[in-house]
């Protein structure tokens, strides 16, 4: 099912016309609504004219997530505040979190990329569309939402959560599609043989699965547990939300939706453009929102690119799987996570520079974090009871900051691994590979 | 009239007892008496030593979290009711024991105790003027 031939199966040449057409406008937007990217452009002594082709984006600078916590809570929006109708506000990032406000036209444009997205993983009006993203300031739930609403889907906006629940509806209202992270969709399999169900027996088709990276061989298990396809959709808050991209049924990358947004691929180090098929980081150019535009984004996701066209009749390039990420962002249970976050809470308990590392875990589908803190004078008592409040006091002020609940345990000093000085912060045992 | 008692952390694992005495034994400290609290994930090792200054230096030494806490040791009658009569003592006045162990001593002498209390020298002068026997820590290193 293609959703938009028109754009979807595009020659590149009038593809790459129309993206220079937009990327004009939208680096004329950004120049003259902005001061940050006014003075951004002229300390690179660029203008938006100098744009004459697609290649002529390389010079420009890059945007960061810092710059998007800068402009708190209004600062960056390229169209008039009474424009925007709704907010998208992102969790648990380091300092401030990031907003993305929506123009009217901006809902259009995310309904219109997520109904493309669904079509991709074969979803018509006919489909019972299980929405189990979070609804709220998360973009998963809302943004799937839009675009099954514009198919014309029969929408279950069950969110997340009360998975027994889930299973029942799932059964008595015949669900067809599936829109969850991977995770939960392994933990609805669980849930569902706890409860003498067999996953495979459930009526759903397709699952549409993202917010956190996953690997090949989970795809399989998914597959096989709960007899669906289990199709890779790519989106980030910063940009518009899920609806970026999204993988059809040949599998092999996900489909940018490149009429929207511009792709580029990049040394992570040098900052210097990548050829098509190498690995780096992805770069992404809104060319049409307009509540926030955003000029070569850097997203910290790692993939590839490909420009060749698919069998299944797309001519939009294709990003491979997430492989990781180029700064250390964590991804848990769909918040994103620094380890610095984590350490300045530690800062406040210990009163000095604390021994800590993370450990990642998949159990039962879910991921799971264990803070190991190592003991010190500051954090040591010689009653269990004073022991045991500090991993409570840790758990938590983490899930108040963070909103992610966490495992603490204390251990011995100098049971951390640390190499050339510097401790290893971050074990992840999840399997991805 | 308090004693210094050493608290080493330790997580469950094996071998770290039989490396803690084995670093005191090198250094000739002589341990008087030990307990462990556990938890499913870590334990405490408390130890009354004849030498604490020292013991504690060498654990922190070997990168082991070692605290030094003050806790009172009396001598009870080592017969039955011994300790029951210096608990009712406590109890009556209210004083809460964070946690206790004994251990017996040499010859000659009744068992001992090891009391955690939070109001040290208050509870000190009680139990004096009850007429239990405390140790001092000159008495305890020349056990």
């Amino acid at each position: 099912m293609i959703w938009n031939k028109e754009y979807e199966c595009m020659d590149r040449k009038s593809l790459e016309d129309l993206q220079l057409k937009r990327l004009k406008e939208v680096a004329h937007r950004v120049f003259e609504r902005l001061l940050f990217y006014k003075r951004k452009f002229e300390e690179s002594h660029l203008h938006p004219d100098d744009i004459k082709s697609l290649e002529d984006l390389r010079k420009f600078p890059f945007t960061r997530k810092s710059d998007l916590r800068e402009g708190y809570p209004f600062g960056l929006f390229t169209a008039p505040l009474e424009k925007i109708v709704e907010f998208h506000i992102s969790s648990g990032t380091t300092g401030k979190p990031v907003v993305n406000g929506y123009t009217r036209k901006d809902i259009q444009i995310w309904a219109e990329v997520m109904a493309r997205a669904l079509s991709c993983a074969g979803t018509t009006s006919r489909d019972v569309v299980h929405n189990a993203y979070g609804y709220g300031l998360f973009t998963g739930g809302l943004g799937t939402h839009y675009g099954a609403q514009l198919i014309g889907a029969k929408t279950i906006p069950i969110s997340g959560g009360q998975t027994k629940r889930q299973i029942t509806i799932m059964q008595d209202f015949k669900s067809t599609v599936l829109t969850c992270t991977p995770s939960y969709a392994l933990h609805i399999a669980e849930v569902a043989e706890e409860m003498g169900i067999n996953p495979r027996d459930l009526p759903l088709r397709v699952g549409i699965l993202g917010a956190e990276t996953w690997s090949e061989s989970m795809r399989q298990e998914i597959e096989s547990r709960l007899g669906i396809e289990a199709l890779d959709i790519y989106g980030l808050t910063e940009i518009i939300g899920p609806g970026v991209a999204q993988e059809c049924e040949v599998k092999e990358g996900m489909h940018l939706f490149e009429d929207h947004f511009l792709p580029e691929i990049i040394d992570p180090k040098t900052g210097k453009v990548l050829k098509e098929g190498e690995e780096g980081e992805l770069v992404l150019t809104t060319l049409t929102r307009e509540g926030t535009s955003l000029v070569r984004y850097r997203t910290g996701d790692i993939t590839h690119i490909n420009y060749q066209p698919c069998e299944c009749g797309r001519t939009l390039a294709r990003i491979g799987k997430i492989k990781g990420r180029a700064d250390d962002m964590l991804i848990i249970r769909g918040v994103n996570l620094f380890p610095s976050q984590i350490e300045n809470i530690l800062i406040q308990i210990d009163e000095a520079e604390p021994h800590y590392q993370l450990i990642l875990e998949r159990r039962k589908g879910l991921d799971e974090l264990t803070v190991e803190l190592e003991t010190s004078p500051h954090i040591f008592f010689d009653e269990v009871r004073r022991l045991e409040e500090i991993e409570a006091k840790i758990k938590r002020e983490i899930e108040d900051a963070l909103g992610l609940r966490i495992g603490v345990k204390l251990v011995e000093p100098r049971t951390i691994q640390r190499s050339m000085g510097k401790a290893k912060r971050i074990i992840d045992k999840r399997k991805l590979k | 009239m308090a004693v210094r008692q050493i608290s080493v952390f330790l997580e469950n694992k094996i071998g770290r007892l039989a490396e803690i005495t084995q670093i005191l034994g090198n250094k000739e400290i002589n341990i008087r008496a030990l307990a462990i609290a556990d938890t499913t994930e870590f334990g405490i090792l408390r130890m009354i030593v004849d030498r604490p200054q020292k013991a504690y230096e060498a654990l922190e030494e070997r990168g082991f979290t070692v605290s030094q806490t003050e806790v009172v040791v009396v001598e009870v009658e080592d017969k039955p009711g011994g300790l029951a009569q210096v608990m009712a003592i406590l109890g009556k006045e209210g004083i809460n024991v964070e946690y206790l162990y004994a251990f017996v001593a040499p010859r000659g002498r009744g068992a001992l105790v090891v009391l955690k209390i939070e109001e040290k020298k208050a509870t000190v002068d009680l139990l004096q003027e009850k007429k239990v026997k405390i140790l001092s820590a000159e008495e305890i290193s020349r056990l």
